[in-house]
């Protein structure tokens, strides 16, 4: 019950403050939205018995990913401008809502195939094992290394003043 | 009453609504980067959720997910990089009056 309650709280919220993030006018009023949408999100893996996923996501996105955010708004100083929409707001508007119809329409009406398994809790060891061990992603998180690294030398060669 | 998948599905089919409805009308180059997030994010309730009720026992949907994320971090240093580096150039975010590659 208490499972159910906290799905629904966290889902409302994050609904909200997603919206907030689309329609507020303040720039940084939404990037503090934006946050408050990934703390739900992370509730919601809680709910989702995946405790490893929720804490990574407090610390890379609720962290790392807002400070980056806020900080290319102060950079760009665009507050008084806000946040315009452009001329595309009534098209956008029908294609979201078709695409939200045809999504929601092919999520349930799909037969999909539930275990009744126990889900792993806690989830760390098994995903260690998931990720390094035998027959896991090992060379995935190799490539995953080496992407982070050609990004972050990319940022610091694009930003770079001249 | 319970929850199903299909409550997580369609919480994060909203959650995608709203930041493709947001990156396709916003003009401000920074809140259609927060937009992307929140799409990123759906798909990873998505992963997540096929994870627990599909295959508990093999977290391959989580594993996905920290991938996503990993690609994420990258694609949000990479694009306020461009995001600083257009502003330099134009003193402008506003990406209706970026149009140095339109015909």
């Amino acid at each position: 019950m208490g499972l159910v309650i906290s799905f629904w709280l966290f889902g409302a919220v994050a609904i909200l403050a997603a919206m907030g993030v689309v329609f507020l006018k303040n720039i940084f009023h939404a990037a503090l939205s934006l946050i408050l949408c990934l703390l739900m999100v992370a509730g919601l893996y809680v709910t989702l018995s995946a405790d490893f996923l929720a804490a990574v996501q407090v610390l890379i996105y609720v962290g790392a990913i807002s400070v980056l955010i806020i900080l290319a708004i102060m950079m760009t100083r665009e507050f008084q401008r806000g946040s315009p929409g452009n001329r595309l707001q009534t098209p956008a508007f029908v294609v979201a809502i078709l695409f939200l119809g045809v999504l929601v329409y092919a999520l349930t009406a799909t037969t999909w195939p539930i275990s009744g398994a126990a889900p792993i809790e806690p989830t760390t060891d098994a995903l260690a094992f998931k990720l390094l061990g035998k027959d896991g992603f090992v060379l995935p998180v190799q490539i995953a290394a080496v992407l982070l690294l050609s990004a972050v030398l990319g940022a610091i060669v694009i930003a770079r003043e001249k | 009453m319970t929850l199903a998948l299909e409550h997580y599905l369609v919480l994060s089919a909203v959650l995608f609504t709203i930041g493709l409805y947001g990156a396709l009308t916003r003009r401000n180059a920074i809140i259609i980067l927060m937009c992307i997030e929140l799409m990123m994010n759906a798909v990873n309730i998505t992963m997540v959720a096929f994870s627990r009720y599909i295959v508990p026992t093999l977290l391959t949907g989580q594993v996905f997910a920290i991938f996503i994320i990993v690609v994420a971090a990258a694609e949000v240093a990479v694009g306020v990089a461009i995001i600083l580096a257009i502003y330099r150039g134009v003193q402008d975010i506003d990406i209706t009056k970026v149009d140095l590659m339109k015909w």
